[in-house]
């Protein structure tokens, strides 16, 4: 196993105040690593570095051979990180086709192009029944299966999906983590960031848990979902 | 009423030269959120880059064959200006306190009029302007379409056409219209929206210098000065229209030139208003229209309520 993503030192700062602390992990190619961890502990902007939009105050960030710090967005995606950010961001007065399209702005091949938006109706046939609808009218869930398929269609190496069950019914939830699993089982590495511990542990080959910038516990998806701490802390137990 | 169908052809020439500046506030605030104080400044430049080409061809060229050459000059010199100040004066301030880069852009509006009426040869009293020569078109029994109106609603109109397929065709204007809505996300789709933005500073440029040659032939001449009324006018039609809205910049431009020309025609027929009419008016009137809108309809006629964006 070679590390995609290999992080180590980051710390990002909004002006004075620093929301990530110096963590340090790694993503392995092929794996589902999880970031777990309340409100405000530095998940999102953990992701929102890596993809090139906060600049670190401090750290490495290495992917594929690069080094990303200081890497604008535009050129990390080229690389082969895509990023489905948190609160979906889909571009509401732009249709859903057109959404999907600009999910492979940088790619050239269009036989390939059709062919995966193709591929995203037949995950989510609702895309498909109203491809030509401005994003903006597709409810919440809807919104999140768009933005997962527009960041899928950059063919990533390694796909960062952030809160994808946020405002999902329980039955879209399931849709989102097959997605996921199937996703994995085709190659693609992911990062997952989620509140929903339970569901992200389950399907993750490694969790890390943070809390206020930090990352304060580590180990396989299987171990964190046994360990008594977050079982107290995360999923609702006593 | 005999006077209406004159009035509409005038208004409408007036209006789509106030567009096509418009398009120029309207593209720049729907992708940065900054009113481009200056850029009826880059109308100027577009207007003096399109003499300066009047004055360097020979004297005998007709007006006709000059123009096409007038038009690229203008743009290249709007084009380039535009395009710096986005660079050296707006860029860096981005993420600056809002009022830092409209200050920067007052500043850099009279800084632009000043180069220009410091260094451009004679520029310090209005310059000449070639017009056309020949007599208006007679449309029909009264209505005359004067023959730089001619020009004004035939580039006009190509201008828009040109612009509404870039940007709901193209792969670059797609990317635009992503970066309008969603700047930081649009990135993530790897959309380099440094280019994009420049770009629409360039498009702005492009149209200020059409919009400059109309109103030199319109007017016979140029000044270092003519951007101060024009750009404010341009503005009030941007918003009338809806800012950041490409097609209500050149509808709003298009209500305020009849609107203008009919307070010009109609208001001194009012009984007891006789003062309050013609064309010395018109600024006046184009500005109570837009505090009506205002009242009215505060988001502009095509614009969208901000709650919508939430």
């Amino acid at each position: 196993m070679t590390a995609l993503l290999e992080v180590s030192g980051l710390r990002v700062a909004y002006g004075k105040i620093e929301a990530v602390k110096g963590i340090s992990f790694t993503v392995d190619e092929g794996q589902i690593v999880t970031l777990i961890g309340t409100n405000g502990a530095g998940k999102t902007t953990t992701l929102r570095t890596l993809s090139g939009l906060l600049t670190p105050l401090d750290g490495t960030i290495r992917f594929d051979g690069h080094t990303l710090t200081g890497t604008p967005a535009h050129r990390i995606v080229a690389l082969g990180l895509a990023h489905s950010p948190e609160g979906r961001h889909i571009f509401p007065r732009l249709t859903i086709a057109e959404n999907l399209q600009l999910g492979a702005f940088l790619r050239k091949d269009t036989d390939g192009i059709r062919q995966d938006i193709q591929r995203a109706y037949d995950l989510f046939p609702i895309l498909g029944e109203r491809a030509h609808q401005a994003a903006g009218t597709l409810s919440g869930g809807e919104q999140q299966m768009l933005a997962m398929g527009r960041a899928l269609m950059s063919r990533p190496k390694l796909l960062m999906l952030d809160e994808p069950s946020m405002g999902l019914s329980p039955i879209m939830m399931q849709k989102i983590k097959a997605t996921i699993t199937e996703l994995k089982a085709s190659g693609t590495t992911i990062l997952l960031v989620e509140q929903n511990a339970q569901a992200a542990l389950s399907l993750a080959d490694r969790g890390h848990v943070m809390e206020t910038g930090r990352i304060v516990l580590s180990g396989t998806g299987a171990e964190l979902l046994h360990d008594e701490s977050v079982r107290k802390a995360y999923l609702g137990e006593d | 009423m005999h006077q209406l169908p004159q009035t509409l052809v005038s208004g409408l020439a007036l209006g789509a030269l106030y567009g096509l500046i418009a398009i120029g506030y309207t593209m720049v605030y729907g992708i940065v959120q900054l009113i481009n104080f200056a850029h009826g400044e880059i109308v100027m430049i577009g207007g003096f880059g399109a003499l300066t080409i009047h004055l360097w061809l020979p004297g005998s060229t007709p007006l006709g064959a000059a123009l096409p050459l007038m038009l690229i000059g203008g743009a290249l010199a709007a084009v380039a200006v535009a395009t710096a100040a986005e660079r050296f004066a707006y860029r860096p301030l981005r993420g600056a306190p809002r009022l830092a880069p409209l200050i920067t852009a007052i500043g850099l509006s009279i800084a632009l009029q000043q180069t220009v009426w410091a260094f451009y040869p004679d520029a310090k009293k209005p310059r000449l302007f070639p017009q056309f020569h020949g007599n208006a078109f007679e449309l029909a029994g009264n209505i005359h379409l004067q023959r730089n109106d001619l020009f004004v609603l035939v580039a006009a109109p190509l201008c828009m056409i040109a612009l509404g397929f870039f940007v709901s065709r193209s792969r670059t204007g797609r990317a635009m219209q992503a970066t309008a809505q969603d700047p930081d996300t649009a990135e993530l789709m790897g959309v380099d929206t440094n280019r994009i933005i420049v770009l629409a500073f360039a498009i702005g440029g492009a149209f200020a210098a059409v919009a400059a040659v109309a109103q030199g032939l319109r007017a016979g001449q140029i000044s270092f000065e003519m951007g101060f009324i024009l750009g404010l006018k341009a503005f009030t039609a941007a918003v009338l229209g809806g800012i950041g809205n490409i097609y209500g910049a050149m509808l709003g431009g298009v209500v305020l030139g009849i609107a203008e020309a009919a307070a010009t025609t109609y208001i001194q027929n009012i009984p007891g208003m006789h003062q309050l009419g013609g064309a010395g008016w018109k600024d006046v009137w184009a500005f109570v229209l837009l505090i009506l809108v205002l009242l009215i309809r505060p988001q502009g006629l095509l614009g969208e309520r901000v709650a919508d964006r939430a």
